[in-house]
């Protein structure tokens, strides 16, 4: 599904990622953990195609197709989601019309008609209700306004409603409760099939009782440094980073 | 020396330029070392459909050399008037229209400028006498070509309890200024002024409105917002001045833009001059860019660059047309809006 070798990037002339390597199976969720700073969100940000990074080595694509040599649309129509670590506030826009907009230009770009608006309506009903988003919500701007946890569920609000083939969680935990942690969880799970994988940035081995990796690297410096099952995350929970930060 | 009087007397040394306080943002003087002929009027088989002509009851044309026409609603009478000012063929119109609104009657009227692609002058005049109790509701498109020049000024009188409201969309011109000037009772009557440009090459526009009140317990809102790219020139200037003895005036003003090159500019001088007490006043003013985070947020939904500036652009402006209250109007204002979204964006 995802495969990134050797992959350098920098932004702004400092060298961030410094020759990272990970590949993510079909159906697998894997996790990055990692000290602030390491470099996690750059590459969700490098993957996903923002600008402003300078990709100086190495590769990465989904599913046999080169990423890196796509705009931010394409590989998001290729199936790329991610829910954003910092979310941001669409003025004017109604969350409803936004999504609706996005899966319509992703359906577009991938040769398929619109979807109508009645069967668009009850699959947002359907999946607020999964979420316990209000739907009078979704007819505010998009995040305009809303708390840090309602803006992380509203992302995974639109991956349920995108379907994507990709995703990559950045800290999607950090500013849940703990209901709405379980909430989100139970989301991100429902999602979970043999043709879908996901990454899931996180700081804290809870979300992974949530929702269990299939595998756990530790992203320092830039590289990940080490890989293991579930149980590493539980380590990690135990002795931070110290020794990776020694080895980065 | 108005334009009007230039078009009149052929003499265009005095027009009002640079070192004009008002006029600074809009110099005519430098721009008119002559004046093109007066407009001979259309012909008739020349004449499209208007953006407004299903909506009103009464439509007037004016496209001669210099037109004065009359509009005169009845007490109490509800109807709607369409103005279609047409610029044509490197020529100048110089147009008067006074509008008699009486007591309790009720005016929509739509206003289009529709120009072609020649250099002419239009001068318009309006005179609005909107009395006791009477509301008008004034839409105005500016389609001008980009070598016209134009300057529309209207004039506005309300009576105690009346209201009069306003939106003014425009795509500018080589050189444009729609101008309205409210003297305001007071007395409970209402003025809503708002405004729209949306500006691409080099164009310009310049919405300037004065509002004096003069009496006690009136309210004026105002919502201008523009979007400028390439390398044009949106002006605003808004003054809204309580004289001393009118308490409770409420007075709200707000224009926002947006640049989207380095070459556009905004330029504004919104100004509340109060001089009475117990009045509730406020004014923004910003001037600012896209969010690029949030283009690439949008992008990263599936939505290609030019949609998500022009979502963005869109929700910016839409919240103008929302405030319009004559439906069918607002319908107009909305397809103008998406019509020139994609030159705008
Ligand atoms: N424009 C920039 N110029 C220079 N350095 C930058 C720039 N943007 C980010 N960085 C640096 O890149 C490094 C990696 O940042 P990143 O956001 O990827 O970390 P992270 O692993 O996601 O951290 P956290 O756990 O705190 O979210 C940080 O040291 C950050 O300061
Ligand atoms: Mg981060």
């Amino acid at each position: 599904m995802l495969k990134i070798n050797n992959l350098h990037a920098k932004i702004d002339g400092k060298e961030i990622l410094k020759g990272l390597t990970l590949e993510v199976p079909a159906g697998q969720v894997h996790a990055i953990m990692g000290p602030n700073g390491a470099g996690k969100s750059t590459l969700s940000y490098v993957l996903t195609g923002r600008t402003g990074y300078d990709v100086t080595g190495g590769s990465a694509s989904l599913n046999g197709e080169d990423l890196l040599g796509l705009d931010a649309s394409e590989r998001a129509t290729r199936g790329l989601f991610l829910s954003f670590q910092y979310p941001l506030e669409i003025a004017g826009v109604p969350a409803l019309t936004f999504i609706r907009s996005a899966l319509n230009a992703q359906r577009k770009a991938r040769g398929e008609d619109e979807i109508k608006a009645p069967d668009f309506l009850k699959l947002a009903r359907t999946q607020a209700a999964a979420l316990k988003i209000d739907f009078d919500m979704l007819k505010r701007p998009l995040n305009v306004g809303f708390s840090g946890g309602e803006k992380k569920r509203m992302e995974i609000f639109q991956a349920a409603m995108l379907s994507p083939r990709f995703l990559i969680l950045d800290e999607t935990d950090s500013g849940l409760d703990i209901d709405a942690l379980k909430i989100v969880s139970e989301g991100v799970n429902a999602m979970r099939s043999p043709e879908r994988s996901m990454l899931v940035i996180t700081h804290y081995q809870r979300l992974l009782d949530y929702i269990k990796p299939d595998r756990v690297h530790v992203l320092a410096g830039g590289r990940i440094v080490q890989s293991g099952g579930p149980e590493l995350a539980l380590e990690l929970e135990r002795e931070g980073y110290d020794k990776y930060a020694r080895a980065a | 020396m108005s334009l009007s009087s230039a078009l009149e007397t052929g003499e265009v040394s005095r027009l009002p330029g640079r070192r004009d306080e008002d006029w600074r943002w809009t110099d005519l003087r430098g721009l008119l070392k002559a004046l093109p002929p007066r407009s001979a009027g259309l012909p008739p088989e020349e004449l499209e459909a208007g953006a407004f002509d299903a909506l009103g009851d009464d439509i007037r044309i004016l496209a001669g050399g210099a037109e004065t026409q009359a509009v005169v609603v009845d007490e109490d009478v509800e109807t709607t008037v369409v103005l279609r000012f047409l610029s044509r063929a490197a020529t100048s119109l110089q147009a008067s229209v006074t509008l008699h609104v009486g007591a309790g009657a009720k005016l929509t009227v739509y206003e289009t400028y529709e120009g072609d692609g020649s250099a002419y002058v239009t001068n318009a005049d309006l005179r609005f006498e909107i009395a006791v109790g009477a509301s008008v509701e004034r839409v105005v498109l500016a389609s001008d070509g980009e070598e016209g020049i134009l300057v529309s000024q209207a004039g506005v009188k309300l009576g105690a309890g009346s209201a009069f409201s306003q939106t003014i969309a425009t795509t500018g011109a080589r050189r444009q200024r729609l101008e309205t000037t409210v003297e305001h009772p007071g007395a409970g009557a209402e003025v809503r002024l708002d405004g729209l440009y949306l500006l691409a090459g080099k164009r310009h526009a310049d919405l300037t409105t004065t509002v004096r009140h003069l009496g006690v317990d009136g309210s004026t809102s105002q919502l201008t917002k523009g979007v400028v790219r390439d390398q044009s020139r949106g002006v605003f200037q808004g003054r809204i001045v309580v004289e001393p003895g009118a308490d409770r005036t409420e007075a709200r003003m707000g224009h926002h833009a947006l640049v989207l090159s380095d070459r556009a500019e905004v330029d504004a001088r919104p100004e509340l001059l109060i001089h009475a007490d117990d009045v509730q006043c406020a004014h923004g003013n910003t001037i600012g860019a896209l969010d690029e985070e949030a283009i690439f947020y949008m992008e990263q939904r599936g939505l290609s660059e030019v949609m998500a500036r022009a979502l963005l652009i869109g929700a910016f402006v839409s919240e103008v047309a929302d405030r319009l209250r004559a439906p069918g109007g607002r319908d107009v204002v909305q397809d103008w809006i998406a019509e020139h979204m994609e030159v705008a964006s």
